[in-house]
């Protein structure tokens, strides 16, 4: 499990990509995406008349948890359904490239859905002068929030032949990170900070704030790794 | 390429679907791997094709053990799966291409071998249809050709004729013996037709045990019970119980004789003789010296079928 090559990661990666948008799968999430986003963007600028991306930041984490999820769900639940993933485990690929492949994929998806909304960043700048460093490090927080999303969705996706269920189960663990710093008042003093950390939003408003510090970065490294780890071990369950 | 199974076993849970199996298929040779529903043959097969490992025992492709080598056997195995998993929404080309990247092939190899591929599984006129749309035994062709897309040499193909209709199974038949040629081939069936007319060797496996392992002449010969000839005679005026039953039951090594119909001064004796006799030449010269006409002469052999009925039912 150790290395993988990314000569067989392109493959996969690309048959998935092309999945994606040869289907409306990719259209209407986008669309859907956009719609929320854009709502809020606009009435936050013109009833509030507020020029800032700060909306955007607060919103897409709370977006992912149910568009995330259904972007994972079908991964590797249809395959194990329809038997492909039989065949695919066959070839001779790794497990862990296959898993890497998917969540390259997916994220790819995640961030074709997020690039549009850099019109509203252009829109701001011909208003005003936004403070573009916590745009960017906002971005980078998102596409990390993201990636940990997916790696979870993708987990929850390799238990069952169900997508509906992988949906359910990737939102109820997301919604579990979602909500740990949020649920502090109710913990026990001595375990608060443990939790705290635990909770992804604590991590992604230190970054969006435009603070990088190397703890978040640990963070959301080792949930992701953990999480693909986990579907990787998922998918090796067919050996035990 | 040589296979080699040593006394394989896998649980499930607490019962065995494979019991202690061993066996060994030459290069060259088409393995035909038989038994009921439920007998083990997809389990055997998954374990070759390391998709899982045995909860003991061994498999060696080429002398490279499964589970310790799993990507160097993966990349010698073509593999169709019980069931011919496809993606339905990717074209033929699309699709023969994805599986030859995933075995390693690039650039000019990979639309050298979907152009070869295409045109020895007869998919030139549905090559750019989405496979979803495609009918049964097209579908079949195109889990045929991605199996053999890296040219193996070795094959596993998993029930390759199951659901289709008897032209497209004698068309996936010819191209199986046709394609398997040079390679070392273990296929699975419950059509026993199907492995007499393709296989070098049968193994007959039933409740996770080989019951039966040789090729489909020997197997015949070996559970072949008595020698049953029906003959028929045309005995005019005379009366065939009287005259010509006594006669025949005096022939060497015959233990009994029926008759089985009589009209129209024909007559249909079925004659039963002593195992591994063959009793039609006497019979024959009976006939003659007596000055019967014999209208119909047929030895009945005990068909794979009934071998097969015999070894899994007990």
């Amino acid at each position: 499990m150790a290395s993988f090559t990314l000569s067989n990661i392109g493959p996969i990666y690309r048959r998935e990509i092309r999945s994606y948008f040869n289907s409306p799968v990719a259209y209407v999430v986008i669309v859907v995406f956009l719609a929320i986003v854009g709502w809020y963007f606009s009435n936050n600028l013109f009833l509030m008349n507020t020029a800032s991306m700060r909306i955007v930041f607060e919103l897409v984490p709370l977006v992912f948890l149910f568009f995330v999820p259904a972007v994972t769900m079908r991964l590797l639940a249809e395959e194990k359904k329809s038997g492909t993933l039989e065949l695919l485990t066959t070839k001779p690929v790794r497990d862990v490239e296959i898993v890497m492949a998917k969540f390259l994929a997916a994220w790819t998806l995640l961030g074709a859905t997020l690039a549009p909304t850099l019109v509203y960043l252009v829109t701001l700048m011909l208003l005003g002068a936004p403070d573009l460093g916590p745009v960017v490090t906002g971005y980078l927080g998102l596409m990390l929030t993201g990636g940990v999303y997916i790696a979870i969705g993708i987990f929850a996706s390799s238990l069952t032949e169900n997508q509906i269920v992988a949906f359910l189960i990737g939102m109820v663990i997301i919604l579990a990170f979602f909500l740990a710093d949020k649920v502090l008042l109710y913990m026990p003093g001595a375990i608060a900070p443990t939790v705290e950390y635990l909770g992804i939003d604590y991590h992604f408003s230190n970054i969006a704030r435009g603070v990088i510090d190397s703890r978040d970065i640990v963070y959301f490294g080792s949930v992701l790794g953990f999480a693909l780890m986990t579907a990787t071990a998922s998918l090796e369950r067919r050996k035990w | 390429m040589s296979i080699a199974v040593r006394n394989l076993v896998k649980m499930y849970g607490d019962t065995p679907a494979i019991d202690d199996i061993s066996f060994d298929v030459k290069t060259g040779e088409i393995l035909g791997f038989l038994g009921p529903n439920g007998a083990g043959k997809t389990t055997t097969m998954k374990i070759i094709t390391c998709y899982m490992p045995p909860s003991s025992g061994s498999v060696e492709v080429d002398g490279m053990n499964t589970a310790e080598q799993s990507l160097e056997v993966r990349r010698k195995i073509g593999y169709l799966p019980e069931m011919n998993p496809l993606y339905l929404d990717m074209n033929v080309i699309d699709y023969l291409e994805y599986s030859a990247q995933l075995h390693g092939l690039r650039g000019g190899a990979v639309q050298h071998r979907i152009k070869e591929m295409v045109h020895a599984c007869g998919l030139e006129e549905v090559r750019h249809k989405d496979i979803g749309e495609m009918s049964k035994g097209y579908r079949q062709r195109v889990g045929l050709a991605q199996s053999m897309i890296h040219d193996p040499e070795v094959l596993i193909l998993d029930e390759p004729t199951s659901g289709l209709d008897p032209n497209q199974i004698a068309e996936i038949r010819a191209l199986i013996k046709q394609l398997g040629m040079a390679k070392t081939v273990i296929l699975s069936t419950h059509i026993l037709s199907e492995v007499q007319a393709t296989c070098d060797r049968v193994l007959i496996i039933h409740e996770g045990k080989i019951v039966a392992n040789g090729s489909p002449a020997q197997l015949q010969q070996e559970f072949q019970g008595a020698d049953t000839i029906t003959i028929e005679i045309k005995t005019a005026g005379a009366d065939p119980q009287a005259a010509i039953v006594p006669r025949l039951k005096t022939i060497a090594y015959i233990n009994g004789v029926t008759l089985l119909s009589h009209n129209e001064g024909r007559s249909i004796f079925e004659v039963h003789a002593d195992k591994g006799n063959d009793i039609r030449e006497a019979l024959f010269r009976t006939a003659v010296s007596e000055g019967w006409i014999v209208l119909e002469m047929h030895r009945r052999v005990t068909s794979l079928e009934e071998v097969f009925h015999k070894l899994t039912t007990a």
